[in-house]
């Protein structure tokens, strides 16, 4: 009997042991949900301070009155909140241009064509992998010199594709090998070139390779701090976060515009989470397929 | 079937843009890179063949060693705090409910913003003054006056920094591990749940020596970005105080262009890329074991 009872209760107790667990976790979750939140949250709230606000002291956690000063004063900064965020975006979607208009024909053919060597060019293509692009900026800035493409959005995107190579080919590559080839055949059969078959048999089933591409050459451009320090040294040519950076230092009645540059990281983060909640799918895909090369 | 030999130039020629490409922009600035770094190289003079003057320089270069010793502190403290928050986040995660999910894509967030923006937003949070870590601390009582967590102390300066990178990216690490303890074959884990194990003895017999690989490829990956920090110690620090906290991609920034050092640049270059190469090498021998 009593035996019975012992194996009746195991179980029981077992349940709400998990139950707990569970209530644990969640609890767990929850916390760990609103630590990552929390910088981001007080950040755009700070944003919407006042100007008075945004300066006070001791420093408010949320707003007591919500205001689009710092907005307004990012608008008219220097350039214009225009410029920067238009050089930012146009360098990014260069990057992506870039990025496709090479790794489109790059892919095909690696998949696709009896190329001789193409083991060879294939890892060449992967170069930049094993080289940091930090350590090239130097060689790259000497040479931007000559050809006149510093403080161009063009050079920028240069950079900025060669950081995002080896990934765009690399996922390009797996695109166009996983197109089933009776497709092509069939393509060819019905006599279509090698050029119609890229045109309308491989890019309609390699479009999520396209979508992943283009997001993480956007993401990567539009995040990048280092060579678009070194490449542009005209405040007219900065991208949004070198001219947030330099407006740290700035002085605005002897202190940093806290509120300016709040508003600033507002408007820099909501691109990317953006597509990142949208395009949610292809980013978790990208990244890895991308990280186990 | 079509013919070969047009075949091949048709493939090659789609393969050209790419390679030129490449070769312009990855290869050849490698090279002017040695090149450079042989010489006396700045845009306002003209340059002198110096032989290995560069090099022989760099050892005796105090601020040289500095840096790089702080970049290997800083990469040694970092990488395991990431790998472990990282894998008991993953653990915590891994099944697909919904809170679950819904945690793993918040997690996730700050990986897509960018690390020059996210040191912005800590070099607020973190500040003196202004900084609402301070205004938190005082609040709770865990401090009596603010810390000047910028500028004074190496020390107060990386955990500061550390806090804020292990933010922006302890989404990556958790993402791949979720993905490896998602691939474990569930049998195994019913089979040693039958054999009694529980939950943390499962994740040491099974979880980790099944994640092991994607473990040292996140770690490799972690090790070889830390070596390459810049942005965080750029913004949050400006390598004070004394340049203690100028990190090696600093040091090489510093010379080539405030100072316009451009063949030292390159020499200091050519070293950090010597050691980027090493843990690369590593990585690919790696992942080449597991998936190729």
């Amino acid at each position: 009997m009593i035996a019975v009872q012992q194996r009746l209760r195991v179980p029981g107790s077992a349940r709400i042991m998990q139950r707990r667990t569970g209530y644990l976790v969640a609890a767990i979750c929850v916390a760990l949900c609103t630590i990552m939140i929390m910088p981001l949250a007080l950040t755009i709230l700070a944003s919407l301070k006042t100007t008075l606000e945004a300066a006070a002291l001791p420093p408010t956690y949320v707003p007591h009155e919500m205001s689009f000063d710092s907005y307004v004063k990012l608008w008219n900064y220097q350039a214009g909140l225009v410029t920067y965020v238009a050089n930012s975006g146009i360098t990014a979607c260069l990057t992506i241009v870039f990025c496709l208009a090479l790794t489109i024909p790059a892919g095909y053919a690696l998949a696709r064509f009896p190329v001789p060597g193409k083991e060879v060019i294939f890892v060449i293509l992967l170069l930049a992998l094993i080289i940091p692009y930090q350590a090239l900026l130097t060689p790259i800035f000497f040479m931007f010199i000559q050809l006149k493409l510093t403080n161009s959005l063009i050079g920028l995107a240069i950079v900025h594709t060669a950081i995002q190579l080896p990934f765009s080919v690399y996922i390009m590559r797996n695109a166009f090998e996983s197109v089933p080839s009776e497709l092509d055949e069939a393509a060819t059969v019905d006599g279509c070139s090698s050029w119609q078959s890229l045109l309308f048999v491989y890019i309609p089933s390699i479009r999520p390779a396209i979508v992943t591409v283009s997001l993480f050459a956007f993401i990567t451009s539009w995040n990048e701090f280092l060579g678009a320090l070194v490449m542009m040294s005209r405040g007219s040519a900065f991208t949004l976060p070198i001219v947030l950076a330099a407006a740290r230092t700035e002085t605005s009645l002897g202190g940093t515009d806290w509120g300016l540059l709040q508003a600033g990281i507002t408007i820099s983060i909501v691109p990317c989470v953006l597509f990142y909640l949208l395009l949610q799918k292809y980013y978790v895909s990208g990244l890895l397929s991308g990280a186990v090369k | 079937m079509r013919n070969t030999r047009s075949r091949k130039i048709t493939g090659f020629f789609l393969l050209t843009p790419a390679l030129g490409f490449v070769l312009a922009f990855t290869a050849y600035p490698f090279l002017h890179m040695m090149w450079m770094s042989l010489h006396n190289w700045s845009i306002i003079e003209p340059k002198k063949y110096v032989g290995f003057r560069n090099y022989v320089r760099i050892f005796d270069d105090g601020q040289f060693w500095v840096s790089l010793g702080f970049t290997v502190k800083y990469t040694l403290w970092i990488t395991p705090i990431l790998m472990v928050l990282g894998f008991l986040i993953a653990l915590l995660t891994a099944a697909n409910t919904p809170i679950k999910r819904f945690t793993r894509g918040v997690v996730f967030i700050p990986v897509v913003i960018g690390l020059g923006v996210s040191s912005l937003l800590w070099y607020w949070l973190f500040s003196y003054d202004f900084g609402l870590i301070n205004r938190a601390l005082l609040d709770v009582g865990l401090i009596s006056k603010p810390v000047v967590w910028f500028g004074v102390s190496a020390e107060l300066v990386m955990w500061a920094v550390i806090v804020s990178v292990v933010w922006k990216v302890v989404g990556f690490g958790m993402l791949l591990f979720v993905a490896a303890i998602q691939s474990i074959p569930q049998d195994i884990n019913d089979a040693a749940k039958v054999d009694g194990a529980r939950y943390w003895m499962r994740v040491r017999k099974v979880t980790l020596p099944m994640t092991l690989k994607t473990i040292l490829l996140v770690t490799l990956v972690s090790i070889i970005g830390s070596l390459l920090a810049f942005d965080q110690f750029y913004i949050m620090t400006a390598g004070q105080p004394h340049n203690a906290t100028a990190t090696s991609v600093f040091w090489v920034y510093l010379n080539s262009f405030p100072y316009l050092k451009l063949g030292y640049g390159s020499a200091l270059s050519f070293i950090l890329a010597l050691i980027v190469l090493a843990c690369t090498i590593v990585q690919m021998m790696l992942t080449r074991r597991s998936y190729g």
